[in-house]
């Protein structure tokens, strides 16, 4: 079965993300399953970056750091990557005379045929599709779709350029191994980030701010791009704003959303707290990278876990979801405004820059069937309306301004009913702390089970949460054929923690991209439950099969 | 047919007796009585402090937030609901220092709301430290030397924002604030009223002194000067103008492009999206695409 991992390394500035670009579209069009994840530095030239491409022909929606075939761009990636070099591996490079490399002087010769440089990563792209045996017309049609936009003479250099790179591999080692065949398969190709917009959109998002921050800033960029979707979107001038502009859309009757990453949401933490006591539902997306503070901008962590659990002052309830992939993540953002409209409160999305950034493979994307509720309560059936009404399950019929003759008034201060400031210390207080504790009791009642993955005959179980599913998964079934009892609890909808029970026959270990282990140490005071062991990765890199393997052998 | 008795709340008002702060809101009933607006066709937005209270004591739709940010709250209101008359009621230290980023970037995007600064010159709620509208030197219950920073000139700020509506008030002239509010909710685009209300309490100065300086503007004043209006709002003098400062010609709305497209409706009453157009963003790669 193929599994074929690409790696494309250089700097910032030499093109890396078309080459990579354009080799996924050409490897797709071929017909296989392709995951790719990119890692780079805060900057805008120069630095080391990387393009990495998984193909196989299942689905393998995991990332792996070794590399079957490595592109260096310059000579300070081949220093940095060439460690992730198979034995069998193949480098493709400007210069070397050892067996493993394939020697193509990229520069040189798009100076020869396009008289520059900048065509060099084209150059390379031609190479490595001809190490891979594509045909080099699908390369031509990616490429001319690609850049026709930018003009016939852009489409003709580039055409060049590839085809140059295409006929300068004289020989190759290993061919049979990297060799890539027409199938007959086609699979949606998406991120996670790409898909949250659409499947708010569906859920029925209207309203969209926020300042932007990596790696969050693709979501309110695919709301703008995309007018169909029909979204309201403004880049507000701090995270403050941003979070309040959208309690005050949700509050007008519209279905909002913010996305930030920790360092903005630290800003927003007054507006969560607002939502809570205001009872306005709102989608809060923070897409996690390293902290603390400006940490590392272009990596990617689980660190805020915590945070985003205990974000706000105050006891109100509030939602917090961390979708494993694509597909996870667009059940979990039309989730996540049906249970803040539910129970009007502000829900947390937790994703990061790993699987911001990610491609992955679906042969068919399950996306959400389900019929969609406004919890928007109808005027006419209501005589004397209170924003606040006590009821049996905490939740009030929620109408909007303008909606009907009724007055809807809330209120960040305590208040009564009526929505108005009080200091009645003796009954409403009480009663409105009661409201929002029966509110988090049902919540807490919907919240769904952590997934279980070969758990009836493991005898260790791996807990991880969020991006890591596909690592963690892959790292079971590697483990389990090697005969070992492996099997992994994975969670999505982590808070409030739902009524699980753990098997007290089991060893335990977690899994997290943090150096702290947040969810073991929830686990632990909410269950009881002990970890013999652990798995943490805080190098601002995403947990692989590989890893994990790597880190329990050492313990072991 | 509205009447003043419409806007009459039952909510226990906890204002100083005596407050100027009953004279802004005497006048702003007057004014939505005269253009006929009904209390659910109009939502009040403020944060904290004295002045944010005031949407409990007039009867309509409220949305009291946090300190510092009506502002951004009534944008989104706005936009979720632009059949609202969205009215922002917030004091010089809601509104300048807390949401003073808010203030001058709303200013930029001209949303069709109004703005109403209720101007007392301290922070009076936290009993007597200096705002960011509190003249140089002043002592008070926290600068007891006296204030070092600069006064902030927010009505100037405004007018190089190029904010179409700037007026300045007086809490003692109910008649002529209720006049300028009706014009300000009338303008198309953020409108933007500071009124002088005094401290009865903590103040600096007595009522009496604001009410020996202001002065309406002359009947031949320019208004739509920039200018001038300008070096009118900047003057450092004994005579405190109060009045339209400056009236601009019609800026883009805030929001404008998008309701185009979207009509005038709330945001609420729209349809769902058609499940076939997320389908086709969802659909498996293929070689035509």
């Amino acid at each position: 079965m193929l599994d074929l991992n690409i790696v494309i390394a250089g700097a910032a500035g030499e093109g890396i993300q078309t080459i990579g670009d354009v080799l996924t579209r050409s490897i797709l069009e071929l017909g296989y399953s392709v995951f790719t994840w990119t890692e780079y530095e805060s900057r805008i030239r120069g630095g080391k970056s990387s393009y990495r491409i998984r193909v196989s022909e299942k689905m393998s929606n995991a990332p792996r750091h070794d590399a079957d075939l490595l592109l260096v761009l310059n000579e300070q990636a081949r220093e940095h990557y060439a460690g992730l070099l198979n034995k069998t591996g193949v480098t493709l490079a400007e210069t070397g005379e050892d067996l493993q490399t394939v020697a193509v002087p990229f520069r040189s010769i798009a100076v020869e045929q396009c008289k520059s440089k900048l065509y060099a990563n084209l150059v390379a792209a031609g190479a490595l599709c001809m190490i891979l045996q594509i045909e080099f017309s699908v390369l031509k049609q990616v490429l001319t779709r690609r850049f026709a936009a930018k003009g016939e003479e852009v489409v003709r250099l580039n055409l060049v350029a590839a085809r140059a790179g295409y006929a300068a591999v004289q020989s190759v080692p290993h061919t049979q191994q990297l060799a890539l065949e027409t199938r007959d398969r086609a699979y949606s190709f998406l991120s996670a980030h790409a898909v949250i917009p659409l499947a708010a959109a569906y859920a029925g998002c209207r309203f969209i701010t926020a300042y932007p921050m990596s790696p969050a800033t693709g979501i309110i960029t695919a709301f703008a791009r995309d007018e169909e979707l029909g979204v309201f979107v403004e880049q507000a001038e701090d995270e403050i704003a941003a979070i309040n502009m959208a309690i005050g859309a949700s509050y007008a009757g519209a279905r909002a959303m913010i996305a930030t990453s920790g360092g903005g949401f630290a800003l927003m933490v007054e507006g969560v707290s607002l939502a809570g006591m205001t009872e306005t539902p709102l989608v809060i997306l923070i897409g996690q990278r390293p902290g603390p503070a400006t940490g590392l901008p272009t990596r990617t962590a689980q660190e805020d876990l915590l945070f985003a659990i205990h974000a706000g002052h105050g006891e109100f309830p509030k939602a917090v979801l961390a979708p494993s992939d694509p597909q996870d993540a667009f059940a979990k953002t039309v989730r996540a405004f049906q249970l803040a409209a539910k129970y009007q409160i502000p829900v947390i999305l937790l994703t990061d820059q790993y699987l911001a950034d990610s491609y992955f493979s679906y042969d068919k994307f399950e996306s959400e069937n389900q019929p969609l509720t406004a919890h928007i309560a109808d005027p006419q059936a209501i005589s004397d309306y209170k924003r606040y009404r006590l009821t049996a399950d905490g939740v009030s019929p929620r109408l909007y301004p303008g909606q009907s003759k009724h007055l809807v008034c809330a209120d960040s201060d305590e208040h009564d009913e009526g929505g108005h400031i009080t200091e009645d210390l003796a009954h409403m207080r009480p009663a409105m702390v009661q409201k929002r504790l029966t509110k988090r009791k049902q919540l807490q009642q919907a919240i769904a089970l952590p997934a279980e993955i070969h758990l009836l005959d493991a005898e260790t179980v791996l807990i991880g949460w969020g991006s890591t599913r596909g690592a963690i998964e892959e790292a079971v079934s590697q483990l389990r054929a090697k005969g070992t009892a492996m099997g992994a609890i994975h969670f999505t909808e982590i808070w409030p923690l739902p009524d699980y029970v753990f098997a007290g026959d089991k060893q335990y270990i977690s899994v997290e991209g943090n150096a702290t282990g947040q969810l073991s140490y929830l686990l632990a005071a909410e269950y009881g439950i002990h970890f013999s062991g652990t798995v943490r990765r805080s190098d601002g890199l995403p947990i692989t099969a590989d890893y994990i393997k790597k880190e329990i052998d050492d313990r072991v | 047919m509205i009447e003043f008795n419409d806007y009459k709340s039952e909510i226990e008002n906890q204002w100083c007796p005596g407050c100027p702060n009953f004279g802004i809101l005497t006048a702003l009933k007057r004014a939505l009585v005269s253009l006929g607006k009904e209390p659910h066709q109009v939502c009040l937005v403020s944060g904290i402090g004295q002045a944010a209270k005031l949407p409990h004591y007039l009867r309509c739709n409220l949305f009291n937030g946090l300190h510092g940010r009506a502002i951004p709250a009534a944008i989104g209101i706005h936009v979720a609901n632009p059949t609202l008359t969205t009215i922002v009621t917030t004091g010089e230290g809601d509104c300048y220092g807390e949401g003073g980023n808010h203030f001058l970037h709303a200013l930029r995007r001209n949303p069709d709301i109004t703005v109403i600064v209720h101007n007392n010159e301290i922070y009076a709620l936290t009993k007597g430290q200096g705002s960011p509208t509190t003249p140089r030197g002043e002592k008070t219950r926290l600068q007891f030397t006296g204030v070092e920073a600069a006064q902030a000139q927010m009505l100037s700020t405004a007018i190089i924002y190029e904010c179409a509506f700037v007026a300045r008030g007086f809490a003692g002239n109910m008649n002529h604030l209720s006049e300028l509010f009706v014009s300000a909710i009338a303008h198309r685009g953020l409108s933007l009223v500071e009124v002088i209300q005094p401290c009865i309490i903590y103040g600096t100065r007595l009522v009496s002194w604001y009410r020996e300086r202001v002065e309406l503007l002359p009947a031949d004043y320019d208004r739509r000067d920039r200018t001038a209006a300008l070096e009118t709002a900047l003057a450092q003098g004994n005579r405190i103008p109060i009045g339209v400062l400056y009236e601009g010609p019609p800026r883009p709305l805030f929001a404008e492009r998008y309701r185009k497209r979207m009509g005038e409706q709330p945001l609420a009453e729209l349809p769902l999206i058609r499940q076939k157009t997320i389908a086709a963003r969802l659909a498996p790669w293929n070689r035509n695409q």
